[in-house]
């Protein structure tokens, strides 16, 4: 494969929309947006920064790039107080101290021996970054950056940038081919620029109603087409009502699955307000969407029925 | 790489900054890249190909929107909207020494002074005269502000607490394995962050200067990260304008960059929008949120309510500061102030320079006032 000029791309993916059948066959249906910013962020070898509501599909794209390149999926969750030992590289302790004992026992006098012994690939335990960087060809999924403190974000701009670890008692680790990169933020603070700058940027909106039918439909294959088109309409007004959390997608397949399993071919308020807790995650909007949802689903039925 | 289109890229750069999208240098570099990886004569991947290069943000996207129709379809750039509202009732302090501009007190004594300057510490703040503001202006700048702390899950050394191990198994191992010292370590503690939502309403606007200018003091502190949001008819983030140093340019500022400065305001709305955008999304969590604002509330009081339960859920703890509660006689039966108060952990004053300091001590976590729940 030429790196140059193709960088990680596929075979026989040589514009976005190649790569969006690609997507399509595995299953996630991107839009031409999105299929951009991924087709640029393979061909020239950038990270991926994508921003957008709860459920939108930010994760699963990580997860989808990996099926596609044939590649390792490595994650590294973000949250509050993450430092370098827990997102790059540890040494386990106990482990050399177990080993350190045992040399002493052994009889081993040559302390130069002793610490080489010790500081052994074997003891060191990798972390995300370190895997994604030891592991290629790989998907390195960088999840809910807007969690970490903003010092972990100039060390993650630091690895980002060679992909390279130097550990002072083994050496440099680099990549042999860098990992391909997600990195999204659910937008609970603003990620600092110099990040969002080295990346491509992407906004992820929920998809309109043509995209969610037939998002639901290749992945709740057992649904019936009327069901799912009347849960679309459903999630797609209450996106417009005024509530806590509107429904994404992820939400949308929750409540399509509820629904199949319980045996519905079609949409009717008693099932609806029933499973209603697998769309709606907080009592008020369930309070304030009840009656909504019946309307919504009378108004359903009744436009395709 | 074709000139036209480095010179396309330059002049795109060039209106995307007009419209306010940040299009640097490098960002532009990267655009002609992506250009030359696809294909520049198709209008939707020039338009995606700038879309996931220059915008860093949601605001952005609208303002690209615009700026691509200016340049690819001719379109007319709307102007950026003026500010068309009235300027702030900035005062002009004089910042520089105490005193300076009452030229006839010059042998006042310090006693003096001093009871002055006690007086003026318990003085409504909505009745000060000229000199009265500037002097708490001058004082709300120095209130000293510190910060309640929360754990987090980092560690860092200490003389006293859980054994470090992997320091401790480091200096072992540095002195082939003869057990030394034991390091210990301990949770590191940070500020937490502090949340200040300020009513610029007209009902408020006597105060609103000095609440402002007390956000700001707030703010300067680098101990504690803060965020301030005035309320009026709209919401307004006014964080980085208040970063300035000069307590005078940092309320010039806020000024400019609040369009409803003594309007009218909707309390739940307001707070619910807040909420909706920053707070449930992790500003509010965990954080201490301040409500400067007389809970005058011209809409239903039950939207009110409901958003400040929402917010007490969310938040550490919720202080408001109602300059009207000093009033004799006051009691929190109006409408907004009496659905608020149950969600409330601590109801203070706030309608002078001592009442402010309380506050500052409230928000730090050294004095409690008695209310409600947890």
């Amino acid at each position: 494969m030429n790196h140059d000029d193709r960088g990680l791309l596929p075979d026989g993916v040589a514009t976005p929309a190649d790569l969006s059948a690609q997507l399509e066959r595995l299953g996630y249906l991107p839009d031409t947006g999105l299929a951009t910013a991924c087709f640029l962020a393979l061909r020239l070898h950038r990270p991926l920064f994508l921003e957008g509501d709860a459920g939108v599909g930010k994760t699963s794209i990580a997860h989808t790039l990996a099926e596609l390149l044939d590649a390792a999926l490595v994650r590294l969750q973000c949250y509050e107080g993450i430092d370098a030992s827990q997102a790059l590289y540890d040494w386990d302790f106990p482990r050399q101290l177990l080993h350190l004992r045992a040399a002493e026992a052994g009889g081993v006098t040559d302390p130069e021996q002793l610490e080489a012994e010790l500081f052994d690939r074997r003891f060191l335990l990798a972390r995300p970054l370190l895997q994604a960087i030891e592991t290629s060809p790989s998907v390195l999924l960088i999840d809910e950056v807007d969690r970490a403190d903003d010092e972990f974000e100039a060390f993650l701009l630091e690895v980002l940038s060679d992909f390279s670890v130097s550990i002072p008692e083994l050496g440099t680790v680099k990549a042999a081919t860098p990992p391909v990169v997600v990195v999204t933020s659910n937008r609970t603070r603003e990620v600092h620029d110099a990040l969002k700058r080295r990346c491509y940027y992407h906004w992820v909106d929920h998809p309109d109603f043509a995209r969610e039918v037939a998002i639901v439909r290749s992945r709740v294959p057992a649904a019936a087409q009327r069901l799912v088109e009347q849960v679309t309409t459903t999630v797609q007004g209450l996106r417009e009502r005024d509530l806590h959390k509107p429904p994404g997608v992820a939400e949308t397949l929750d409540w399509t699955e509820a629904l199949v399993a319980l045996g519905a071919t079609e949409l009717e308020p008693d099932t609806a307000t029933a499973t209603l807790g697998s769309l709606l995650k907080y009592r008020e909007d369930q309070e304030r969407a009840y009656g909504d949802v019946t309307a919504l689903v009378r108004e359903a039925a009744g436009g395709r029925g | 790489m074709p000139a036209d289109v480095l010179d396309t890229a330059v002049g795109f750069a060039r209106t995307l900054r007009a419209s306010g999208v940040a299009a640097s240098t490098d960002r532009v570099q990267r655009f002609v890249e992506s250009l030359d990886a696809l294909d520049p004569r198709r209008r939707e991947d020039v338009y995606w190909a700038g879309r996931v290069t220059f915008c860093a943000s949601p605001d952005d996207l609208a303002r690209y929107d615009r700026a691509f129709a200016a340049y690819f379809d001719r379109e007319p750039l709307p102007r950026p909207p003026r500010q068309a509202a009235t300027p702030p009732p900035v005062s002009t302090v004089a910042s520089a020494a105490p005193g300076a501009d009452d030229g006839g007190d010059d042998d006042v004594d310090a006693v003096a002074e001093a009871s002055r300057a006690e007086v003026l510490r318990h003085q409504d703040l909505g009745r000060l005269d000229a000199a009265g503001r500037a002097e708490v202006a001058r004082l709300v700048a120095l209130l000293d502000m510190p910060a309640e702390h929360r754990r987090t899950r980092r560690r860092e050394p200490a003389r006293r607490g859980r054994v470090d191990q992997a320091a401790t198994v480091r200096q072992l191992l540095r002195h082939g394995g003869e057990p030394v010292v034991l390091r210990y370590h301990r949770q590191r503690r940070r500020p937490r962050r502090v949340v200040i939502l300020a009513d610029v309403s007209g009902s408020m606007s006597s105060y609103s200067e000095s609440l402002v200018r007390f956000a700001h003091a707030a703010a300067r502190r680098r101990a504690a990260r803060v965020e301030v949001f005035t309320i009026g008819t709209r919401l307004t983030r006014v964080t980085r304008e208040l970063t300035r140093r000069d307590p005078n340019e940092a309320l010039a500022a806020t000024g400019a960059a609040v369009p409803d400065w003594s309007g009218g305001t909707r309390l739940g709305e307001r707070l619910k929008e807040f909420l909706d955008v920053w707070g449930q999304r992790g500003m509010a969590r965990g954080a201490v949120v301040v409500i400067l604002s007389d809970g005058w509330e011209r809409d239903d009081p039950a939207l009110l309510g409901q958003q400040m339960a929402r917010l007490g859920r969310l938040a550490h703890k919720v202080v408001w500061a109602n300059p009207r509660k000093a009033r004799p006689g006051y009691a929190p039966l109006a409408g907004g102030m009496a659905a608020a108060l149950p969600h409330v952990d601590d109801f203070v004053e706030g309608h002078s320079l001592a009442a402010l300091e309380r506050l500052a001590r409230v928000v730090a976590g050294i004095q409690r006032t008695h209310q409600r729940r947890r």
